[in-house]
């Protein structure tokens, strides 16, 4: 079921530390109940597709909420936003958690939710999407979106980004989706073996799709990067695995 | 790609946005997917001051190709400026042995 109208909103919520922080959200018109969705914004920041992806989720019946993870570096263009946040070494990932988590919590407050969420993102956004549902045990199902630095090497690390998320995956807390295109080189196929071989490991439960003919930001619609054949088909994947796992 | 490949320099100068000048304090180098030239990967260049608002930014896009031929031309350029340098602070300690000093500080 689609659902045409639906309300828009820029808000503040409780960030990190409590700090607040902006967020876009889309609420399906009705009384609901509707299922929740988290989007995690990807490195190019708090961007318009990313309000666009926002809406897309209302238009399918989620309530959704994508948080500006990068409110701490200034307003402006989110493109020059990006620049300054990837100017001072990018946003500490335990920050990242913390602005997220403000999200799920806000998502669970709403009047005509269901009782589910569900975590997004694609690019860094995937990498953080799959971080947060190895730290937290509040959302029902993640997706990961071609998730770059998944898989970092020791020499990677650094105080905002201590721990590559991969050693992670035994704290994975709820099932996962994973896109990828077999063109990627962050990731790359093999580091996607590597966190596929991770999670049959632990024993999680997971779907992975791998795209031939497409690299990174396949449904990125206004790039280079973009695959139409296999954005449809990856968006279709995404509706039927959060309408399994979110359904109540 | 989604890379962990950022170079970020000190840099002491000024950039250009639209009509205004802003100092700079450092430069950033990225290899990275585009987001705004219809291309895949690109070199970004930054310029940016980290104390002011993010639109203080001079930012380009390049293509590996053009990165590599814009390093090169600094490369030239860097190099003749540090002959020419060199050759001015020779001459500078030329003129400093050569000038008389005034008179009136010889009578003093």
């Amino acid at each position: 079921m689609t659902y045409r109208g639906m309300t828009v909103e820029e808000i503040k919520i409780n960030g990190d530390k409590g700090t607040p922080i902006s967020a876009y959200i889309a609420r399906p018109s009705g009384p609901g109940p509707f299922p929740g969705v988290v989007l995690v914004h990807h490195l190019p920041g708090w961007s318009e597709i990313y309000c666009e992806f926002t809406r897309k989720f209302a238009h399918h019946g989620y309530i959704a909420i994508c948080a500006n993870l990068y409110e701490r570096d200034g307003q402006g263009n989110p493109d020059d936003v990006a620049a300054k946040v990837r100017a001072e070494g990018g946003v500490p990932d335990a920050q990242v958690v913390g602005d997220t988590e403000g999200a799920v919590r806000w998502m669970r407050a709403q009047p005509g939710h269901n009782g589910k969420v569900g975590v997004f993102g694609s690019c860094s956004g995937g990498r953080h999407a799959f971080l947060y549902a190895c730290h937290r045990k509040d959302v029902d199902a993640c997706v990961e979106l071609w998730g770059g630095r998944v898989v970092m090497a020791k020499e990677e690390l650094n105080a905002k980004t201590p721990t590559s998320p991969i050693e992670l995956t035994k704290t994975l807390s709820c099932p996962l989706l994973g896109l990828f295109g077999n063109e990627d080189r962050a990731p790359s196929p093999e580091q996607v073996d590597q966190h596929e071989a991770e999670l049959k490991k632990h024993g999680k439960t997971y779907e992975f799709y791998r795209y031939d003919g497409a690299g990174h930001g396949i449904f990125y619609y206004h790039r280079p990067l973009y695959r139409v054949e296999q954005a449809l088909d990856g968006w279709n994947k995404v509706f039927a695995f959060f309408g399994k796992h979110l359904a109540k | 790609m989604c890379t962990s490949i950022v170079e970020i320099a000190a840099a002491e100068g000024m950039a250009k946005r639209e009509d205004e000048w802003f100092p700079l304090t450092h430069a950033v180098v990225a290899y990275d997917h585009a987001r705004h030239a219809l291309l895949a990967d690109v070199i970004t260049l930054d310029f940016v001051n980290a104390g002011l608002p993010p639109a203080a930014r001079a930012g380009v896009e390049l293509t590996l190709e053009s990165a590599k031929a814009l390093n090169a031309a600094l490369g030239r350029a860097i190099a003749a400026a540090e002959i020419e340098e060199a050759a001015r602070s020779q001459g500078l300690e030329r003129t400093s042995v050569r000038v008389p000093a005034p008179a009136s500080l010889i009578a003093a």
